[in-house]
């Protein structure tokens, strides 16, 4: 089976408000697939749907060849899941923990060495709710691996946390891939996608607004690379009367969006020909956050426009 | 139902348990000290004997002291003669000693009994205290009938051998320890069924655990079995605690044990489904008060259902509760089996009828 997830024409409808509006997207087994989107994005309601946590209105889902809703027992045998906020027993320690979901999945997991696998041997045995939140999702990501599962979904999991904490799940999660598991992550950091994702979707309002791998939908949905420079706004002017290109200012950085290889040249000769002082010469490239903040605000924007209020 | 992951789960919710000291101070030693404070009440009240103040006119005559120390060896009460040249008028001084109940010979009684002449002993009484009236009473009317017959020269042709249910007289501490176990029997599992049915939906703890093979039936089976064990500890060290501190009289019979695991399978199903059918945490905490609270005292918890007036005996027999209490009279009590062996019918088959509902009620996960 080449993809561990289908999804065809998902909907998932809250009385009026479409959490999840028509949506499709499918993940090769074996990749790290980030769901990339603002809070209410329906990010969440997607991830449980998959899950077999939620139902949904319509649509198709398949994980690893299951229904998740009506086939859930069969597929949370070959999944691992961890929630938003993962929570647990208060007062039960974290090798307790995983020598239970040893007996209660039938499989001989060695506490120490998986509690070593998610940087959490410090903490094995110290009561839940003496853990911090870092440790907590480490915990929920040491029992998903109980099962030795094909696919994880991680929602959200460094929402929250310091940088350190953050850094040591994005190794664990490396690792996962390199082990050959498949990983739906869902994130609101965009660096978090960039960094660890192999595709990339981004959901707003309930719908994908932009799929494929980061440069990808850099390339489709960013600005061309610009050429930018500091200088006064008679730069500017003279840029824009002698250059022939679009011409940009913001706090006196002047940005000419480039079209062709040759535009470097032009733009560099103008700038010198004009005799204006000028400093800072470099070219930039959109990331992700760029693309990812112009058309989340450019929907919004849109929205305020039309007079809706959500 | 795989008995491996039911040990698990028991293993993990039990040490859970043990490291949260409120927990067990409430089911283990709160009942404990139940029993301390009402069996002080107890021993201190119910069975002292009533003490009588005799004041007697007739000047130590044969016939008055004879009176006095037949009174005093009824047994019902104790005779305590007071000096009747000392204390000046007789009913103020009792009034002043707390209104005990007195007794006055009159002078001339040894005199009237001789020549077989109308005499009447008076005595004084406390409406408001109804036992110790009555118990006076009939105790100088036994004595006052004793003295007619002998001076008739009658003998007595009925006797009166008293014996009781079994070979002992029961008092309210021995009624107390079956009821404390039943207090316990409903009231740890109920609160914390309730509490947890709630918590873990709010924490989605449940949803967590769907994710995992275990099953629900198993999840509410490994929550009866630790209440089972609970209650085996708790019903242990509360009949010690009662008869060596307290002298209560408890028969060990296993008989009872059937009781400790039927009634924590009842009200472990039934706070999980009043938690479960509950809308919000705090609809969930009402609707188990107000199952729990009639409970726990209407039942025979701690005091014993005989002595309720009717209409209160007849709703205390609609309490489940009430069927447990009563069997484990039966059996740690009066010996009686059979009658134990309807108790324990009725409840089990509300527990199994409570068990498949509370499992169809709670959801693992959201619809
Ligand atoms: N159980 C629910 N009932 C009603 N609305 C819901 C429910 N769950 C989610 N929503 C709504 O659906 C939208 C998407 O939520 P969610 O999937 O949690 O977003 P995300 O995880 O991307 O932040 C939000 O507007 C949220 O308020
Ligand atoms: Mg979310």
């Amino acid at each position: 089976m080449a993809e561990a997830i289908r999804v065809h024409g998902l909907v998932k409808r809250y009385g009026p408000l479409a959490a999840v509006d028509g949506v499709d997207f499918k993940v090769p087994m074996g990749q790290v697939f980030a769901f990339l989107g603002p809070n209410g994005a329906g990010k969440t309601t997607t991830v449980e749907i998959l899950e077999g946590l939620r139902n949904r209105t319509a649509g198709e889902v398949s994980v690893l060849g299951l229904d998740p809703w009506s086939q859930g027992r069969q597929l949370h045998q070959q999944i691992g899941v961890i929630p938003q906020e993962f929570r647990f027993f208060e007062k039960t320690r974290p090798a307790e923990a995983i020598r239970y979901y040893g007996v209660l999945f039938g499989t001989h997991p060695d506490p120490a060495e998986l509690l070593a696998r998610v940087r959490l041997s410090d903490k094995a045995d110290a009561n839940f709710d003496t853990l911090s939140g870092g440790q907590k999702q480490k915990l929920g990501l040491a029992l998903a691996l109980v099962s030795e599962p094909k696919v994880l979904f991680l929602d959200e999991p460094t929402t929250g946390l310091d940088p350190s904490a953050r850094r040591g799940i994005w190794d664990v999660i490396r690792n996962l891939r390199s082990e050959g598991r498949t990983v739906f992550l869902t994130t609101h950091y965009l660096e978090e996608a960039e960094l660890l994702a192999d595709q990339v979707a981004i959901i707003h309002h309930g719908k994908i607004i932009a799929e494929g791998t980061s440069s990808s939908i850099i390339a489709a949905h960013g600005r061309p690379e610009r050429l930018r420079v500091e200088g006064p706004p008679s730069l500017a002017e003279y840029l824009r009367s002698h250059v022939g290109l679009p011409v940009t200012v913001d706090r006196g950085q002047i940005e000419v969006a480039l079209r062709d290889k040759h535009d470097p040249i032009r733009v560099l000769t103008a700038i010198e020909e004009s005799g204006i002082p000028w400093k800072d010469f470099g070219t930039v490239h959109d990331t992700l956050e760029d693309v990812f903040i112009q058309m989340v605000g450019e929907m919004d924007e849109g929205e305020v426009a039309a007079g809706r209020s959500t | 139902m795989n008995p491996r992951r039911i040990v698990a789960d028991f293993g993990v919710f039990s040490r859970g348990y043990l490291r949260n000291p409120f927990g067990l101070f409430f089911s283990l030693i709160f009942p404990l000290i139940l029993i301390g404070i009402f069996g002080l009440i107890y021993t201190n009240g119910g069975s002292a004997k009533i003490t009588v103040y005799a004041e007697n006119l007739d000047h130590n005559s044969n016939a008055s002291l004879e009176f006095l120390s037949a009174l005093n060896s009824t047994g019902a009460v104790t005779v305590q003669v007071v000096d009747a040249s000392s204390i000046g008028n007789f009913s103020q001084y009792l009034g002043q000693n707390g209104d005990p109940v007195g007794i006055v010979i009159p002078a001339g009684f040894a005199q009237s009994y001789g020549n077989q002449t109308p005499v009447n002993v008076t005595i004084y009484v406390n409406p408001q205290d109804a036992v110790s009236t009555g118990t006076t009473e009939a105790a100088v009317q036994g004595v006052a009938n004793a003295f007619n017959l002998h001076a008739a020269g009658g003998q007595p042709f009925v006797g009166v051998r008293s014996s009781t249910l079994g070979s002992t007289i029961f008092g309210n501490i021995d009624f107390l320890i079956p009821g404390l176990i039943g207090f316990t029997i409903v009231t740890s599992p109920m609160f914390a069924m309730v509490e947890i049915s709630s918590t873990y939906k709010k924490e989605r703890l449940f949803r967590q655990l769907s994710l995992t093979p275990l099953t629900k039936g198993e999840w509410l089976l490994s929550k009866i079995l630790f209440y089972v064990a609970l209650t085996f500890v708790s019903a242990a060290m509360m009949i010690g605690f009662g008869t060596l501190v307290f002298h209560a009289h408890v028969t060990l019979n296993i008989a009872v044990l059937p009781f400790l695991f039927v009634g924590p399978l009842f009200f472990v199903s039934l706070g999980m489904l009043a938690g479960s059918v509950a809308k919000t945490p705090e609809s969930a905490g009402v609707i188990g008060n107000i199952i729990t609270f009639p409970m726990m005292f209407l039942s025979g918890t701690f005091f014993p259902v005989q002595s309720f007036n009717p209409p209160l005996q007849a709703f205390a027999h609609i309490l489940p509760l009430f069927y447990v209490i009563d069997g484990m009279n039966q059996v740690l009590l009066f010996g009686n089996l059979g009658r134990a062996g309807d108790d324990l019918a009725i409840v089990l088959v509300g527990a199994v009828l409570l068990f498949i509902a509370a499992i169809i009620a709670f959801k693992w996960r959201d619809e």
